[in-house]
């Protein structure tokens, strides 16, 4: 009998399931693009036929990083910026969990930056969501890497003199074998890509945009939006590397003009995931580890076997 | 210092091969019967820069350096290998003969590569006249031509080594056999026969003038021959270990890749990341996911940690982190030891921390104490931290092969089955209640589930949380969750205590009057100083601790209550390990004074015995030592 029963459960399963009980509530403000990201991941998650106890999700700290307060699957709420490492660890002890990590743009494109661009080009077959509201919201509104250029926030009076990053460009030359931009005002487009991207093999990365009505005082509430997929005035192959940052640059330069493009944006299902590759390697056991430590027939070799070339 | 050793000391530049061929001379003199102890002297470079490797071999056992040395094959070059490009390729001259005249032993022996200094070099060092005044027994040979003819220049390793045995009257037998291990076709051909040329020069072109000759012995048991990062990452290995993560930093390097190598042939996962952060986050992750994880750094990198090590402990995932230490701050000195970062390891990151810290001194403690920290840190959900130093990562020596004859360890310690979670306390919706341990349980220890199993949902969090895992800043709880994981330093205390052979070390004569008391990796040095001093009729003990933390308060305090005056003896600046003594025991401070150095060397231990000398035995002189003493604060 397997150690975890959870995983690869397959029955009906009700979206309540992934609400905790009365406690905790939500401490976001009212109006808080985060609510969009609960409610799109509470429906894509049984549609995807996953349980709440198979689907691991790791957070940073932040507004977003409380994701996984109010949403009952098997959760770590882990340090600013550090949920990458976490999660990518965890679905190498055990790559049949589905890993889902999830933070903001400060925690994940800031201080977290490194872990995100090496787990892109790495490849690791895990869902990342950041919530982008260009702005830090849990330590009250000051300028994080997605604010427009000329921000004025208490840490920068005279308005930020940094041109944003481009969160949606930088994933694909590190290597996200999936990229996508959705916002919390479409919640049927969100839930589609969540579904895609947790069922996609390899690092799948959805810049999430989420308004901030508190701290983002002229927050864009990001509408009207277009769909990139539904309009007839986008027409590119997400499949292809160089029309896809084509209409990436393009849809990170209208977002500060006031334009709101989301979509998905690069699909590659040709690419091995991290956890593939070093599988070929032969780098990554066949049987789970954390499977392993509970299976009774399971070899352990022991370091006496190494002493031969001490001797 | 006996006569019955060798210390065989082969210096040149490093890159020279110096490393390989004095690991091979160490192995064939320990199946020789010899017990060996190594230590390596290196700069911080690639190529280049003076560099040496000393083979400390007796009959009897040997648990440190020497002091000073008394054969010397100087070899070696390191110029510029092609001259039009010296401007590129450095064209730095290393002088081994020069470099390391001034510890070799009256009446030691040096062989020189004749081949490679010039006339004017060895007239400029007045050899003669010093190898007079010393005793020293002279043979220049130009091992480089001998190499040459046969072979390839390169191969004036081989060379030294057979004149070496030629002159020590040691069988070639060991020393082939391990060439045939480690090589074939032409290459064994060319070295068998230079090593054979070389030792037949002996007697037939060399003279022998000298007494030394290689010492007897004999091994009852099979011995194998490790470093104390070998003995780490063989500890790991039986502790169950399967996942580590790192990122290359010396000397950490060195267990990092022993793992990495092993990992695959044994079912274990490495990975090398972008930084220490996400080696040591990846420890935390791949352990809250069910794999017994193990991450480490040296001091620059192991800062990087603190984060992720806070949170380990708030979210109680069991991690082992290893930190070996050299000389700092900051970078320091990449390749000299140094026992600097103890308070940094014991206190880095933020809050009060509940962490263990085993320091082990020697290479049998270190795979002993790996192992434990395995269990301790999956028994109680707590990070355990191995710290050890440059020079016990690197030293070698000769291990009794049946020591590590055990049984591995792959016990997932306090962490429930499906069948145990259906039986565990829930709240209405289903999470189950992860940080509530039972009154009755006096380990402090709440067992935990893994993420995938049914009925053992629950949100770990760095955060302050309930017994299910929610944010919460409730005083009452607060106050619960605080105690009960710091408490769990005192319930292993006492595990220590009951359950396990004490990991501390004593030697000398139990009723001695006098105590000299050290940690990690200096207890070789002390521990040959103690037998030193009590043959010259001193009365002195030795006590060598292990466990950083939790304390061994009443261990300590007895052993300190049972001297008059004690000597604590640390490489670092700040007694650093003096002052946790008195922190945890509250006293003692004017009865012990410090023997501190921190030149980048480890003590010998004849610089122990002068401390001593100094210290406590009152002789009214200064230390002549690179040492520093630091009197009793009552004083
Ligand atoms: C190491 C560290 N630095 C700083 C902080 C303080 N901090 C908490 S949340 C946060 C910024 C969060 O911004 P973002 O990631 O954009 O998330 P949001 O709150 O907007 O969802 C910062 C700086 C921290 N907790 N840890
Ligand atoms: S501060 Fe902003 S991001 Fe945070 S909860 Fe409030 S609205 Fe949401």
């Amino acid at each position: 009998m397997s150690a975890f029963n959870a995983i690869g459960e397959e029955r009906e399963i009700d979206r309540d399931e992934y609400t905790p009980g009365v406690e905790p509530q939500p401490t976001w403000c009212p109006g808080c693009g985060d609510f969009g990201v609960l409610k799109a991941l509470k429906q894509a998650l049984p549609e995807v036929g996953k349980t709440p106890e198979e689907v691991l999700t790791v957070t940073g700290i932040g507004c977003s990083g409380k994701l996984n307060s109010y949403l009952d699957t098997y959760g770590f709420h882990t340090i600013h910026g550090r949920s990458l490492p976490v999660a990518r660890a965890a679905k190498l002890a055990n790559p049949e969990l589905e890993v889902v990590a999830a933070g903001g743009d400060g925690d994940g494109y800031g201080i977290g930056g490194n872990h995100w661009i090496h787990t892109a080009r790495e490849n690791h077959d895990i869902t990342y969501i950041v919530f982008n509201n260009e702005i830090f919201g849990l330590t009250k509104g000051q300028t994080s890497p997605t604010s427009p250029k000329g921000h004025k926030s208490k840490t920068q009076p005279s308005g930020s003199a940094k041109t944003p990053l481009r969160p949606l460009s930088m994933s694909l030359n590190a290597g996200a074998s999936y990229v996508a931009r959705t916002a919390a005002v479409n919640p049927n487009q969100a839930k589609e890509i969540i579904k895609e991207a947790i069922e996609h093999d390899g690092f799948a990365h959805i810049d999430f945009l989420t308004q901030c009505p508190t701290w983002n005082k002229d927050a864009r509430q990001y509408v009207p939006y277009v769909d990139v997929q539904e309009s007839d005035d986008y027409d590119f192959d997400v499949t292809d590397r160089r029309e896809a940052a084509e209409m990436m640059y393009e849809t990170e330069s209208a977002l500060y003009d006031g334009t709101v493009l989301t979509g998905r944006y690069y699909v590659d299902e040709d690419r091995p995931s991290y956890q593939e590759e070093k599988s070929a390697v032969g780098e990554l056991p066949d049987q789970p580890l954390a499977e392993r430590y509970f299976d009774d027939d399971a070899e352990w070799e022991r370091s006496y076997d190494l002493l031969d070339r001490h001797k | 210092m006996s006569d019955d050793e060798l210390i065989w000391r082969i210096a040149g530049g490093s890159g020279d091969g110096i490393d390989s061929t004095s690991q091979n001379f160490a192995k064939a003199l320990m199946r020789s019967g010899l017990h060996v102890f190594t230590h390596r002297h290196y700069p911080s470079r690639i190529r280049g820069g003076h560099t040496y490797v000393e083979i400390r071999a007796a009959g009897h056992e040997v648990q440190s350096r020497g002091d000073g040395y008394n054969f010397l094959l100087a070899l070696g070059d390191s110029f510029a290998r092609n001259p039009q490009e010296e401007a590129y390729y450095g064209n730095e001259e290393i002088k081994p003969l020069s470099e390391n005249l001034d510890d070799l032993r009256e009446g030691g022996v040096i062989v020189y590569d004749e081949g490679l200094l010039s006339e004017e070099d060895v007239a400029e060092l007045d050899l003669e006249k010093r190898a007079k005044e010393n005793g020293w027994h002279v043979y220049p040979v130009d091992l480089r031509s001998l190499a040459k003819e046969h072979g390839r220049e390169v191969m004036r390793n081989t060379a030294g080594v057979g004149v070496t045995a030629g002159l020590l009257e040691m069988d070639l037998e060991h020393i082939e056999d391990l060439m045939e291990d480690a090589m074939s076709g032409d290459v064994l051909e060319a070295n068998l026969e230079i090593l054979h040329e070389a030792y037949e020069m002996v007697g037939d072109e060399i003279e022998v003038e000298h007494d030394l000759r290689i010492p007897t012995g004999e091994h009852e048991t099979e011995q194998a021959l490790l470093s104390g990062s070998n003995a780490i990452a063989y500890g790991a290995i039986d502790g169950g270990c399967r996942f580590i993560a790192g990122y290359p930093m010396t000397p950490w390097t060195d267990v990092f890749t022993i793992l990495s190598q092993n990992f695959p042939d044994m079912g274990g996962v490495s990975e090398q990341v972008e930084d220490e952060i996400a080696a040591a986050a990846l420890a935390v992750g791949a352990s809250h996911a069910g794999a017994k994880a193990m991450s480490g750094s040296s001091g620059g990198g192991f800062a990087l940690m603190s984060e992720p090590l806070g949170l380990a402990e708030m979210t109680e995932t069991p991690i082992v982190l290893v930190e070996s230490m050299r000389a700092g701050p900051s970078t320091g000195m990449p390749t000299k030891p140094e026992q600097g970062d103890l308070e940094f390891v014991l206190y880095t990151s933020q809050g009060d921390s509940s962490r263990v810290v085993f320091a082990p001194g020697n290479i049998e403690e270190a795979y002993e104490q790996t192992r434990l920290a395995f269990h301790i840190a999956w028994e109680y959900q707590i990070p355990t931290i191995l710290i050890y130093d440059q020079k016990l990562s690197g030293e070698n020596t000769n291990v009794d092969v049946e020591f590590f004859d055990r049984e591995p360890e792959p016990d997932l310690g306090s962490t429930l089955t499906e069948e145990e979670l259906r039986e565990a306390a829930h709240d209405a919706s289903g999470k189950f209640h992860r940080f509530e341990y039972e009154p009755d349980n006096d380990k402090h220890v709440s067992p935990r589930s893994l993420p995938g199993q049914k009925g053992g949902r629950y949100l770990a969090t760095g955060n302050e949380h309930s017994p299910v895992g929610h944010i919460s800043e409730d005083p009452d709880n607060r106050v619960y969750q605080m105690d009960r994981r710091i408490g769990k330093l005192e319930a292993i205390r006492e595990e220590l205590d009951e359950e396990h052979e004490s990991n501390q070390t004593y030697f000398g004569d139990e009723t001695a009057e006098y105590g000299i008391i050290t940690w990690g990796s200096s207890q070789g040095a002390v521990v040959e100083a103690v037998s030193r001093l009590n043959e010259s009729g001193h009365s002195v003990k030795g006590l060598s601790v292990s466990d950083m933390m939790p304390f061994p308060e009443a261990e300590v305090e007895e052993f300190l209550e049972s001297v008059d005056e004690a000597m604590v003896v640390e490489m670092n600046a700040t007694a650093q390990f003096r002052g946790l003594i008195q922190k945890e025991l509250g006293r003692f401070g004017d009865r012990m004074t410090s023997l501190l150095k921190y030149n980048g060397n480890p003590f010998e231990p004849a610089e122990v015995v002068e401390g001593y000398e100094v210290n406590i035995a009152d002789e009214d002189r200064e230390p002549t030592a690179q040492v520093r003493i630091e009197p009793a604060a009552g004083d």
